[in-house]
């Protein structure tokens, strides 16, 4: 079942798939690593993936779904080439996180919760991200940034735009 | 001030500590969890029993009653799970031992394991620490490849397996019956107790241990030094050190350990964290991560209370309160997760819970209707204040629903979500519009409204 799929999967993630799936006694307990991986791979959950996971689980597609409908962190709909997420909770709140988000929204020309205008990025608010000490902080992408004032969130936006210039075929070219 | 006795956090931000196996042998790693497989398991659990540890992710709950609570004898396989799902907000002193010393998670869930007859333990970390559930991955490969985890460690003869879980962002995956639904693969939703005990039908209905990352820290240090050492630090009833993660406006926020309750609220905020930020007064602080019930500055606390066997007067100021467990449930809130926030006079509090109300509609989990609706009622109501639109009767009316969801849920989410409303409405009344008084008084409303544009926005 996982040699030929539907969503084409990489070979590197079809054998991490059926090697987490050992790690448990019961095999519906591998949906949400069975979600990341997907997920990292295709960059969202869509149905047919959805579908191939609750197959590969021996479980109905609703299993899936009411998870991906669940989890804050799985997505149904493709984002940005990066993701910047912005922690709205109190410490960093207390601390200038709506600035923080609002200089990004500037720079990428976009509200939060929407993929940018060239696909660019994806700017998003989100809960607690557990680094109350260095408020405001932001992930880019798997990366934490800690005191991202606006000034930091200026810079960070400027890294962002020039680490997409010169990536080839990843929109840099759209821009010049 | 006392000083600080870091033990969990010994290594922390120290120069030249890596999180590698080769530098936690280096500094006596795993010797402790060598000399236990000396020891029968029994005389383990009793030395955490003797130690009084008590759990450090938010219930306080004693660390060997957890343990001693276990079903052994139902023939099933019994489970460990970590709780690495730190996500109380005010809480990130987890993320520190994940990232830069992982290796002592491992050794003391090894002991943990061994202690409790656990042949396989998971490790559920939030979604949003990727970079830390790497780190444990590679800490669990070199363990396993040094024979500290898998079969036969350390020529014991006893066989242990841990594996990484993550999380995908859900707050309620930190309560325990949710995280093992979320770990069987399901919707997080927490299970009713009685009869689901995690101890007795936990993970696949089976006896399941469920311990923070820093409680199971302390077993390890528990292991190693005994259990009536470990009682003689702290305080009695609150033995041991703890992690303070302080946040907000201080000058010096960031984690601090401590033995608990040698030190006071005002110790802590004044002299380890450098008092307010230059020109500002402290308002308000909730103490022991984001449900705890709010304290203000000003207030004063008396009674009597229980020191060892004698019953003692007490008359606090906020600043004379020690932080432990028992003296922050006297005067009416928790110590919770050690997430201490602090905020001071440019705060305005319906703000403020404004903020926490968006936290908590977005994270419960939809199951319980009082908590599902009241949730989102709150978050609403809050932001409107907020927004300049309050109404006669709001304080009164926010009130009402927090009243009606704590105690009506399936889990303690309930009353997480229901006490910074109840709190900050009967504190801090002339913001909300004091229970006896309709609304907000107009010089509380002129006052709030004034330096509005400058106010740094929370909500």
């Amino acid at each position: 079942m996982s040699k030929e799929t539907p969503v084409n999967l990489s070979p590197e993630t079809l054998s991490r798939i059926d090697e987490v799936i050992t790690h448990y006694p019961v095999k519906r307990s591998a949906a949400l690593p069975l979600l990341h991986l997907v997920q990292e791979e295709k960059g969202f959950i869509s149905q047919e993936s959805a579908e191939w996971i609750a197959a590969r689980l021996e479980l109905e597609p609703i299993n899936i779904y009411e998870l991906v409908t669940f989890y804050p962190m799985l997505r149904q709909k493709p984002i940005g080439r990066r993701h910047i997420k912005v922690c709205r909770t109190l410490s960093c709140a207390l601390s200038g996180a709506y600035r923080t988000c609002a200089e990004f929204e500037r720079h990428f020309n976009t509200y939060c919760g929407e993929v940018s205008p060239g696909g660019e990025v994806t700017i998003e608010f989100v809960e607690c991200l557990a680094s109350c000490g260095t408020g405001p902080v932001v992930m880019v992408d798997d990366e934490l940034h800690e005191k991202v004032d606006e000034a930091r969130a200026c810079e960070l936006a400027v890294r962002i735009k020039a680490e997409a210039a010169r990536a080839p075929g990843t929109g840099g070219e759209q821009r010049k | 001030m006392p000083e600080q006795r870091r033990i969990i956090f010994q290594h922390i931000d120290e120069p030249g500590y890596s999180n590698d196996l080769a530098c936690y042998l280096r500094n006596g790693g795993y010797t402790t969890l060598r000399q236990a497989f000396q020891r029968k398991p029994e005389e383990l659990i009793e030395e955490v029993k003797r130690s009084g540890l008590r759990g450090r992710g938010g219930a306080g709950f004693s660390c060997g009653l957890k343990w001693s609570l276990v079903d052994r004898k139902s023939g099933k396989p019994i489970y460990l799970i970590v709780n690495a799902d730190e996500s109380e907000p005010g809480t990130f002193k987890d993320r520190h031992i994940i990232h830069q010393d992982p290796h002592q998670l491992l050794e003391g869930m090894m002991i943990t394991c061994f202690a409790n007859n656990v042949k396989q333990a998971y490790i559920y970390i939030r979604g949003e620490f990727p970079e830390g559930a790497r780190i444990l991955e590679r800490a669990i490969a070199e363990a396993r490849a040094a024979n500290f985890v898998g079969p036969n460690i350390a020529g014991s003869g006893y066989c242990c397996e841990v594996y990484v879980h993550r999380g995908a962002g859900a707050y309620i995956c930190g309560e325990e019956t949710g995280l093992i639904e979320s770990l069987e693969g399901k919707r997080p939703y927490p299970r009713i107790k009685p009869p689901y005990f995690p101890a007795v039908l936990g993970l696949y209905q089976c006896p399941t241990i469920v311990n923070n990352v820093e409680t199971l820290c302390h077993v390890r240090h528990i292991a190693a030094v005994g259990g009536a050492a470990f009682a003689k630090t702290g305080t009695p009833g609150n033995t041991g050190t703890r992690i303070y993660c302080v946040s907000g406006h201080v000058q010096k926020p960031g984690c601090y350990e401590f033995e608990v309750g040698r030190i006071t609220m005002g110790q802590l905020l004044y002299e380890a964290c450098g008092g307010p930020l230059p020109g500002r007064k402290f308002k308000a602080v909730i103490p022991g991560g984001s449900s705890a019930k709010v304290l203000k500055f000003g207030e004063r606390f008396n009674g009597r209370r229980k020191v060892g066997t004698t019953l003692e007067e007490y008359n606090w100021a906020l600043e004379d309160v020690p932080m432990d467990f028992d003296s922050l449930a006297l005067v009416g809130s928790m110590g919770g997760s050690g997430g201490v926030i602090v905020m001071d006079d440019s705060v305005n509090m319906v703000e403020a819970l404004g903020n926490i109300n968006a936290f908590y509609a977005h994270e419960s989990c939809g199951q319980c209707t009082p908590c599902r609706e009241g949730s989102l009622w709150m978050k609403r109501i809050t932001a409107r204040m907020a927004g300049g639109g309050a109404r006669h009767g709001d304080g009164a009316l926010l009130k009402s629903v927090a009243d009606q969801i704590a105690g009506r849920t399936i889990c303690a989410f309930g009353e997480a979500c229901a006490w910074p409303t109840q709190s900050f409405v009967q504190k801090f009344g002339d913001e909300f519009g004091a229970a006896g008084s309709a609304a907000p008084s107009a010089e509380a409303l002129a006052k709030a409204e004034a330096p509005r544009a400058e106010r740094t926005r929370l909500v």
